[in-house]
């Protein structure tokens, strides 16, 4: 303190300091002022600004999927059900580094190459904001343990229980009921407003068959529940929900084990099968092989899976049933022989003589009979039935002309589409003047008729119109619309789906009685060409075989099947129906290349149809009262497939 | 009667009622100041409870660091002032002796060297200096003839910024404006000349662009930037600011109610419990929650103002006005960067953010309050 002593004057910094205290409280109140101020103009100005972005901070709306329809057969068998699956998925907006995140991921669980393609595909299609994508499906039990434990590395990952469709009948349905399958971006850009939100939180959609025919009733309508969500994006409560209402549950005509019954018939070779409740017009079993296992397409199919389908030579892709269109061959004649009775050209005792072979007048080319040297000096209308005698038939059809077969078989429902309720259906080719003329621009020669009476030529049938064809004959004349589904309604009677009217086609009694008596002499007769498949038969059976050509056949070259490559071997058919007195089911077969109908096609359609009387023995006892047990396969037995899963979030 | 009346007749009063040894006197106890301290203890534990998630641990802590800072309080309130006058220099190289530590020993996070580590137990020694400081330039000014020299402002600058430089290069820049601020503080009480502080001002603003370019750290700079447009990085360093701004304003007049307060219960306001606490407040209890918590410690600082005005000597004015004006200072700075006036800086709010240390370092300013309130002090000169 070197400084010169002064004395303090107390006062002066007295006053100095309440001065300076003064301009300090004024100061204070001036800021705390300001601070009032910006508080105020928060929470009262722009109060509500603040309360919305809070509540869109915490509160979310999320969809609840509806669960989808099931698939019952007609006895109460399950053919399509929901499963619970674990998906693991990501949201893109709430991963801080999607690459370390993938990268962690594939030391966790098994992420193969083509699940990160398919998720980067999904990354870069058309998405809702902060909708989780799909990386894996189906975790196994230790995947969801791993997760768990390095959940707190995981932001943005969601391992969710899922109802993921299944088939347990694999590809039995294939095509009839189809798949499932992921919602793509091709659809997702069809989609209007409205279905846009009926399909929030749903990833799937009926690609194929009923899946697809009856999507609309399978779906059910989503729910919506807001949730409150922390930071992390952790959901924490249900605020408010608005349950999704089920999609109906499908119970169809088809019988499970008819359907087996069928496929296994056909076993390794290429062909198809239907068959058709005679009363009802009901699809008891339609079938096509190869198959594929439609589970393979349910959460997407592999690249190399789909080549290998889309690129065999067999086409198990391909519905025969319902998009083949082959030559009906013979299988046609009883149709053509009843309209010869009905429009007068023939009568039962109308004969022929066959020598194998028939000539146009005025022209040399032969029309040859599958027996080269005829079948004999008296053949009448029966014995071209059951001997499938082509002579007869070039005759008759030359007689009654197009004109007058083209209307009688369209009654049969022949160039025309069924209406069964399933997508892609081919129309076929039923031929007449009008239709060559306009199809491939020539007149209709006279030949074209004789092609025409044996099934060849320009007809064309797929397998479900020969069924038809042989469900309309074997009712005696009443066509129906072929039909899948029974009933959609949940539960009850009440959901039955109503038949479209009958379509009739009017012939003498004694004209059914005359043809469909030939086609029981077709299996039951001592010379019928389907004579072998009556060993230990216990009911009545009409049939009718069928061979159709694929290439046409030089003049006179022999026919040598040796020579022939499997590939250009004749079409195998037959059509039937049992029991002939009170016909219940009718059948349609064709295996391709399978070069005769009566041994390679006749014994399939036994096959079915003695299955198809099991199942209804089995029914009558079922509905008589002793109990059938089959575990959970049946209908109201247990809830399988109908509980709603809660996503699981960790 | 004029507020100066009033206040004048104030120390007579409390004069009439120290000699007649009241028990709170006798305590070195300030009735008023702390019945308000009180206050706000209960008012920031409920609040804490629910910005900590419900947490009993939390609160019972707090607790504890409450009751140790009472009684920190009481004990530094029996410190006779003379004595502490004396040692003040000592108290002053003993805390810039600790930052120097800190340099070559300290420990930290996020970059900064902040914290001793002594047997485990670990402090912040700018702590030290937040006291330390305004007590030695009382001292040092009150020894003075007032308004000061240049020369005497000179060696004041000195005392100031040796610890503010110190603590800036910890880096903690709040914490080093902070302790500038409570030294210059006791420098303008004492009757710095308007020239100069005019002139200070005017060197400030001069050195805005100097300093944004050659001092500032590059995550200070960040969150100036960030201050000015929260929105340019909203999942980043605008979220703090976003999420806190929304938790205020959707609270609105009323709040949600205590425990109800979505943006922290579900974690969406980041550090709710320490720095930003005022936004739960603020959400829970909306802006008349807010008004009550301005009004306490409105009534703190006009306490603590009012102690100042009645000191006995000029070292005890210096120095309760330089802790109250801190004290406004945490206030201010803490809620305006909340409310997105001010660029985040690591402030707590006084007596409600869970911590320990900065609310010891504040006990013991209350104390120091306490002890010029109730100590009768023979003139030095």
């Amino acid at each position: 303190m070197s400084e010169p002593l002064q004395l303090k004057d107390h006062s002066s910094e007295a006053r100095i300091f309440a001065t300076r205290v003064w301009f300090i409280a004024l100061f204070v109140i001036a800021m705390m002022g300001l601070l009032i101020f910006r508080y105020h103009n928060l929470q009262v100005v722009h109060y509500q600004d603040y309360a919305t972005q809070s509540d869109r901070n915490r509160i979310h709306v999320q969809p609840i999927p509806p669960t989808r329809g099931l698939i019952y057969d007609r006895n109460g068998v399950l053919l399509a059900e929901n499963r619970a699956s674990y998906t693991l998925s990501l949201t893109k907006e709430l991963v801080p580094d999607l690459d370390a995140t993938l990268e962690l991921l594939a030391t966790l669980v098994d992420v193969s190459p083509g699940d990160l393609d398919k998720f980067e595909k999904s990354l870069d299609q058309r998405r809702r904001p902060f909708e989780a994508v799909p990386l894996r499906y189906q975790l196994t039990e230790e995947e969801i343990a791993r997760l768990a434990v390095n959940e707190y590395r995981l932001e943005g990952v969601e391992v969710e229980a899922q109802l993921v469709r299944h088939y347990p009948f694999g590809e039995l349905f294939a095509h009839s009921i189809g798949y499932v399958g992921r919602i793509n971006d091709r659809e997702l850009a069809a989609f209007n407003e409205d279905e846009y939100e009926r399909y929030r939180g749903t990833f799937s959609i009926g690609k194929l068959g009923l899946e697809r025919r009856y999507e609309d009733v399978l779906l059910g309508r989503v729910g919506y529940q807001n949730v409150e969500t922390n930071a992390r994006g952790r959901v924490l409560k249900e605020l408010e929900r608005s349950d999704p209402r089920p999609g109906q549950d499908l119970h169809l005509y088809m019988d499970a084990a008819v359907q087996k019954a069928a496929i296994e018939a056909l076993g390794d070779r290429r062909g198809a099968v239907v068959a058709i409740d005679a009363r009802s017009g009901g699809v008891i079993a339609i079938a096509s092989t190869p198959s594929f296992d439609p589970n393979l397409f349910v959460t997407g199919i592999s690249y190399d899976d789909y080549r290998e389908l889309n690129e065999s030579i067999n086409t198990p892709l391909f519905d025969r049933a319902l998009q083949g269109q082959y030559p009906p061959g013979s299988t046609l004649k009883p149709m053509l022989g009843l309209a010869g009775l009905q429009k007068g050209f023939v009568t039962p005792d109308t004969t022929i003589h066959d020598i194998g072979y028939f000539r146009l007048p005025g022209d040399t080319r032969h029309y040859r009979d599958h027996i080269s040297w005829g079948h004999g000096e008296s053949v009448d209308l029966e014995e071209a039935i059951t001997e499938s005698c082509n002579t007869f038939y070039y005759d008759l059809v030359h007689r009654m002309t197009i004109d007058h077969i083209h209307p009688f078989g369209s009654q049969f429902g022949l160039g025309q589409r069924t209406g069964v309720d399933l997508p892609g259906e081919r129309p076929g080719i039923w031929p007449s003047r009008q239709w060559k003329r306009e199809a491939r621009g020539f007149a209709w020669y006279p030949g074209d008729t004789l092609n025409v009476g044996v099934g060849q030529g320009f007809v064309l049938v797929t397998p479900l119109q020969l069924a038809v064809m042989t469900a309309t004959l074997a009712s005696r004349g009443e066509r129906r619309q072929p039909q899948l589904v029974q009933r959609m309604m949940q539960s009850g009677e009440n959901g039955v789906v109503a038949l479209p009217p009958i379509d009739s086609v009017v012939a003498k009694e004694e004209h059914w009685n005359y043809v469909l008596n030939a086609m029981e002499q077709v299996v039951h007769g001592a010379k019928g060409t389907a004579r072998t498949i009556n060993k230990g038969i216990q009911y009545r059976m009409g049939g009718k075989t069928g061979t159709a050509q694929i290439v046409a056949m030089a003049q006179d070259e022999k026919y040598d099947i040796e020579l022939v490559e499997h590939r250009k071997r004749d079409q195998a058919l037959f059509v039937g129906f049992a029991p002939v007195d009170d016909p219940r089911i009718a059948v349609a077969v064709i295996v391709e290349n399978g070069a005769h109908g009566s041994t390679a096609a006749a014994p399939v359609a036994r096959l079915v149809i003695d299955s198809y009387f099991a199942s209804e023995r089995a029914r009558e006892t079922k509905f008589t009262g002793q109990a059938i047990s089959s575990g959970c396969r049946v209908e109201g037995d247990c809830d399988n497939g109908r509980r709603i899963v809660e996503p699981v979030t960790f | 009667m004029s507020g100066q009346d009033f206040l004048r007749r104030m120390p007579e009063a409390s004069r009439d009622l120290r000699r007649r040894g009241s028990i709170w006197t006798r305590l070195h106890i300030d009735p008023p100041l702390l019945f308000l301290l009180l206050a706000l203890t209960v008012y920031g534990l409920v609040v804490l409870y629910s910005a900590s998630g419900e947490n009993r641990n939390f609160l019972e802590r707090q607790a504890v660091i409450f009751l140790l800072g009472y009684a920190a309080l009481f004990v530094v309130a029996q410190v006779r002032l003379n004595t502490l006058v004396r040692w003040s220099p000592w108290l002053w190289a003993f805390g810039v002796g600790l930052l120097l530590l800190v340099m070559f020993f300290g420990v930290g996070a996020k970059g900064a060297q902040r914290w001793l580590s002594v047997g485990g137990l670990r402090f912040q020694p700018a702590e030290v200096m937040k006291i330390a400081l305004p007590v030695v330039v009382a001292g040092y000014l009150s020894q003075r003839h007032l308004p000061p020299r240049f020369k005497h402002v000179f060696w004041t600058l000195i005392l100031v910024f040796t610890p503010t430089l110190l603590i800036l290069q910890q880096p903690d820049l709040g914490t080093a404006l902070l302790i500038a601020f409570s030294g210059l503080a006791v420098l303008f009480l004492a009757g710095l000349r308007w020239f100069y502080i005019v002139g200070a001002l005017t060197l400030a603003l001069g050195s805005i662009y100097p300093m944004w370019e050659y001092v500032l750290r590059d995550y200070q700079r960040q969150r100036i930037l960030t201050l000015l447009n929260p929105e340019a990085d909203k999942l980043g360093a605008g979220w703090n600011i976003i999420q806190s701004k929304t938790a205020i304003g959707s609270g609105g007049l009323s709040g949600k109610g205590w425990m109800q307060g979505t943006q922290s219960h579900l974690d969406f306001l980041p550090e709710g419990h320490t720095d930003f606490i005022i936004a739960v407040l603020a959400e829970e209890f909306g802006l008349f929650g807010v008004l009550a918590l301005i009004g306490i410690y409105l009534l703190i600082i006009g306490r603590g103002l009012t102690i100042a005005l009645n000191a006995q000597d000029t070292f005890g004015r210096l120095l309760a006005g330089s802790i109250t004006l801190t004290l406004f200072v945490y206030v201010f700075v803490n809620m305006g960067m909340v409310a997105g006036l001010l660029p985040v800086v690591g402030v707590p709010l006084p007596l409600v953010s869970y911590g320990g240390t900065a609310m010891l370092t504040l006990m013991i300013g209350f104390g120091l309050l306490m002890a010029i309130a109730t100590q009768q002090r023979r003139l030095t000169i």
